[in-house]
This record gives structure tokens, C-alpha cells and sequence, in this order.
């Protein structure tokens, strides 16, 4: 009985079906949006990452701490 | 009956010195005290220090107790808050606070207060130089600092009841509390078996339950030092979380572990048995599958994903909820926002984990990654990619690729900024934080639970602060605005 697999969901506490308009996928056109957010991110780290990666990873030392 | 799950976050800042001698502490103490020379703050008080007392009930035999530094700068702010150097590392520890939002605020204030910590510093350095903070929990070189939380318990409880039933939360709410991280810091691994993983600090977790933070870290800390009246509170202090920069994170965090603990002091989980077979190698299992698809072993031998783990324990959570209210989370309104955003995010991360990467910092983190990789056509083990992963954590407003990403917001900015220099109203940080704010030149010492008045005559006077729910702004803000010198209020407070 290794592999019996825990149920998904608990049985006591089923989640509220949504209606149908709220479960429709995103709108069309977000998908665009979210992408073109995330070109411009990937514009912005071009532009703010270190420089030198390579030497400002292996700079990065610390202590243990706690 | 749950006791109100009064709670707080410490944070250890990574630090670099850019141009400096390679002297963390050093660092860590410029930096620190660039900020506090100027303000109305107390030292702290270490008498009723006692980090080596052990939850279980046994002294330590042959380890060392936690090192406390008394000689390093060491301040109360009057926010309530602790700001310190531990270690080689800025500290900032929040206020006790209410609930799980208001941990939110004092976390982001605490960040605040790192960044104008940067500014003063900057301004006292030679040219060339400047001090550099990074919230986050590893250096990727197999170091590594933390962040804890706290959670005040009723003492009743038995320890060992705590640790059984909490440890199935701890070794899975990874799948929403990790920071992300490229690559695998475990000897014998390597980026090429674990390009990234879920969490900052899970793979350094070594023991189920123990005393030790720094060594063989344990998923359960068994540290008892209640900092409160020890007949009736325990603080149950959690080593096993990541630094979070998402407010959603951070909320939840908090209020998932708030309510599970809750729900162990009021034997609500049934007949309900999550018991892992092994927690210390789930732990990495968890992290280490940014999928979220492979099962981890139950005692009894069933099989289940971390995800599933949550569902339950979101289950019982919610069924508590109906029958008791989440008073226990310090507000009602907030109890139920940790529940919707808890199902919230297991739906979204069993659907597709880019979907709440507003809310989770390794989605955010892996999104960006996987961008970056795929416009350079990057290897995992690029250095870029460890630099995006470094430069995620990075404090500065112009540097922080954190901050150019657009994530949920759960506490409004102005909120933020106040919070940098006013307490919470509704636990005992009000009354700590107010005296020094009005009277900080006759503070002598400050700690958790007392203050320490000097009215410029003998004997210094302690004012001990027991209960983390009193000397609430409810309890004492009259009385402070009556009082129009310590000399009074102390008057006041013994008459």
C-alpha cells in the first residue's frame, strides 16, 4: 500500500465552486501584456546587472550568521 | 483556547563592503550605527538573556550556548523594534505585533530602515567606498544567515506535541514561502542536479528538532527563552524560513504557521496523520523540485506532494476557521485573508506556479530567470544567472530587480514609512516604543520584556513587561499622555 496517495482536498472542506464568468481564462490580450512586462524587465536587467557577474558573484561572501 | 499568536520576524542582512577590508563585523557596525547615532534609542538590557535554555527541559552538555555579543552596537528603536549587529551580520527584529499583517508592515519598515542605514553610511565613507545590504539567506558558497520568526504559545502545550505536528508545515510551506535560489549548495551536488531550487535555506537543515541555529540546523529549534512571564507563554522560535521580499509571502508565512499552531493548542487536527517519514531529506525533496510534482514518504506509508500536504493542512485550517473564528491571528478580518490568499496560492501553483509570481518569490524569481536564459541563450550555470539571483535579494532602489517587478501589495507605503518610528498599538512594543520616543533620554536599557528607567537618582528602575498583550496603546496610551515625565509615570505605575 506504499503508493496510496493522500487525497487532493480534504472532503470536509470542499472549495467553493466559482462561477462561471470568474472561471474563463484571462482576457484576451493579457497574456501579450504580461509579456511585454516582462521583455521590459529583462531590458531593465540588461541594463542594472553587475557588470562583471562573474567577479561580483564570487565577491559575495558571508558569514554564517544566526 | 489558542493564545492571540502574537509574532515577529528577525532578520539577518547579507552585507558587502564594496572597497572595505573584508571585516564583516566591522561593516556590519558601521552600518548600524551610521543610522542609530542620531536617534532617540536605548541600549539593550541582556539580563534575562538565556539562549541556551532548551525547550525539552535538559541543559546542554558539551556545546557551546549562543554567543552573545554585549560589545557590539546593539539599539531599540522607538518602534519597538531591535537593531543590532549578531554575528557578522546587520540584525533587525521586529516588534512584537499583533497579527500577521502588521508583521508584514514592521518587515518592510525593517528593510526601510536597511536602505537609510546604506544612505547614512554612504555619507561617512571614504570616496570609493559603500556598503551594500541583501535580503536574503545564503551567499551561494554554502553559508548561511537567517531568518526567524517568533510566535508566542501557550505553555500548556507540550513541546513535543509542537514539534510532531508542525514539522509537515514547516518541511512543506517551502512551495510558498521559498526565495528561489540557482543551483545547490549540499556537498556532492552540484548546478547541474539541482539547477534551481525552492528555498534559500532549506538544504542547510541537517536535524528534525535541536538547540543548535548556526550547526547541524534543526527543522524544529527547541530554544526556550519565552521572553515573557514562563509559567504561562512559550515563544516558539522558527528557524526554518527564508527571507521573503513578496508582502504575500511574508503575510503568509505567518498567518499559515499562526493557525497551524493554533490548531495544535486546540487539538483540531483529528484524527488527521501528515507524519513525514524522514523530514530532514524531504526537506530538500520540496526545494529541490520546483515542479511540485514528486511525493514525499508519510510515516505510515502513504505518499503525498507538498501541495497536498498544504491542502490538508488548509483543510483543517478552514474547518477551524468555521467553528472557532481566527480570533487566535489577532484579527478577524485578517484570519480570513490569510485563508483566501493560502487557497489562493495552492491553486495557482498547482496550475502554473507564473501565475502568483506577484505573490511568491521564487515564481517571481523563476520567471525572471527563465527570461534572461532564454533571451541570452544562457547555461544554469552562467554566472549571469547567479548574479540575477543575487541581485533579486539587493536593497538598493536602483539595483533591486526585486523592485522593478510589479507584485501584490498588502501594506500601503505611507504605512511603511510610519512604521519605521512608531510601534504597534496593540501588543507591549507600544509601551516600549513610546517611552523612548518621549523620554528616551531616561531609558537606560531596554529588552524584550522590561525597561529600565534612569530618573538620575539611585536605583535604576525596571519596569517589567510580562505579558506581550499588555501595555497596548488600549492599556496605556492615557496614562503615558497623562504622565508628564518618567519620574510620574513610574509614580503612576506603582501607585
Amino acid at each position: 500500500m506504499a503508493e496510496r496517495e493522500l487525497k487532493r482536498r480534504p472532503a470536509t472542506t470542499p472549495r467553493e465552486e466559482r462561477a462561471p464568468e470568474e472561471a474563463e481564462a484571462p482576457a484576451a490580450g493579457q497574456g501579450e501584456k504580461l509579456k511585454a512586462e516582462l521583455d521590459d524587465l529583462l531590458d531593465e536587467i540588461d541594463e542594472v546587472l553587475e557588470e562583471n557577474a562573474e567577479e561580483f558573484v564570487r565577491n559575495y561572501v558571508q558569514k554564517g550568521g544566526e | 483556547m489558542a493564545v492571540t499568536k502574537v509574532c515577529g520576524i528577525e532578520t539577518e542582512y547579507g552585507i558587502h563592503h564594496v572597497g572595505g577590508e573584508g571585516n564583516p563585523v566591522a561593516s556590519s557596525s558601521l552600518l548600524v550605527n551610521a543610522y542609530v547615532a542620531d536617534l532617540a534609542r536605548a541600549g539593550w538590557d541582556f539580563e534575562d538573556e538565556t539562549p541556551g535554555n532548551d525547550a525539552r527541559g535538559f541543559a546542554r552538555e558539551g556545546a557551546m550556548p549562543p554567543e552573545v555579543e554585549t560589545h557590539l552596537v546593539n539599539a531599540v528603536l522607538t518602534n519597538g523594534a531591535r537593531y543590532y549587529v549578531d554575528h557578522a551580520h546587520p540584525e533587525f527584529s521586529t516588534p512584537e505585533c499583533a497579527d500577521a499583517l502588521e508583521a508584514v508592515r514592521y518587515d518592510k519598515a525593517g528593510e526601510e530602515v536597511l536602505r537609510r542605514s546604506m544612505a547614512a553610511v554612504a555619507r561617512i565613507l571614504p570616496p570609493g567606498q559603500s556598503i551594500v545590504v541583501y535580503k536574503n539567506n545564503s551567499d551561494g558558497k554554502g553559508n548561511s544567515y537567517g531568518t526567524h520568526e517568533n510566535y508566542l504559545m501557550d505553555r500548556a502545550v507540550p513541546f513535543s506535541r509542537i514539534a510532531h505536528l508542525v514539522t509537515p508545515h514547516f518541511v512543506t510551506r517551502q512551495v510558498f514561502t521559498g526565495a528561489g535560489k540557482v543551483g545547490t549548495e549540499t556537498a556532492g551536488s552540484s548546478g547541474r542536479d539541482v539547477a534551481f531550487q525552492l528555498s534559500q535555506r532549506a538544504e542547510f537543515f541537517e536535524e528534525e528538532i535541536g538547540l543548535e541555529t548556526t550547526l547541524k540546523r534543526p527543522i524544529v529549534n527547541t530554544r526556550d527563552e519565552p521572553h515573557a512571564d514562563p509559567q504561562r507563554y512559550r515563544r516558539l522560535h522558527v528557524i526554518v524560513g527564508d527571507a521573503n521580499l513578496a508582502e504575500v509571502a511574508t503575510f503568509l508565512k505567518l498567518g499559515t504557521t499562526g493557525l497551524v499552531l493554533s490548531l495544535i493548542e486546540d487539538d483540531a487536527f483529528g484524527p488527521l496523520d501528515l507524519t513525514l517519514a524522514n523530514p530532514v531529506k524531504a526537506i530538500r525533496q520540496v526545494s529541490f523540485d520546483p515542479t511540485l510534482q514528486s511525493t514525499l514518504e508519510l510515516a505510515d506509508g502513504r505518499r503525498a506532494t507538498a501541495l497536498s500536504i498544504q491542502w490538508e493542512l488548509y483543510g483543517l485550517s478552514r474547518k477551524y476557521a468555521e467553528d472557532r473564528g481566527l480570533a487566535c491571528l489577532g484579527d478577524e478580518a485578517v484570519g480570513a485573508e490569510v485563508l483566501r490568499l493560502w487557497e489562493e496560492v495552492l491553486t495557482g501553483l498547482e496550475t502554473d506556479p507564473s501565475s502568483v509570481a506577484g505573490k511568491v518569490d521564487w515564481a517571481a524569481k523563476l520567471q525572471l530567470l527563465e527570461g534572461y536564459r532564454d533571451r541570452h541563450g544562457l547555461d544554469w550555470e552562467d554566472h549571469r544567472l547567479a548574479a540575477v539571483d543575487l541581485q533579486y535579494h539587493d536593497l538598493r532602489p536602483e539595483r533591486s530587480l526585486f523592485a522593478r517587478m510589479t507584485t501584490d501589495r498588502l501594506v500601503d507605503p505611507e504605512e511603511v514609512r510610519s512604521a519605521v518610528t512608531d510601534p504597534p498599538r496593540r501588543t507591549r512594543a507600544y509601551f516600549r516604543g513610546e517611552c523612548l520616543r518621549r523620554w528616551g533620554g531616561s531609558v537606560a536599557s531596554a529588552n524584550w520584556d522590561s525597561l529600565v528607567f534612569d530618573l538620575g537618582s539611585d536605583p535604576l528602575r525596571r519596569v517589567p513587561m510580562m505579558d506581550p498583550l499588555r501595555g497596548t496603546a488600549d492599556h496605556v496610551e492615557q496614562l503615558l499622555g497623562e504622565s508628564g515625565s518618567p519620574s510620574e509615570l513610574l509614580a503612576r505605575l506603582s501607585g
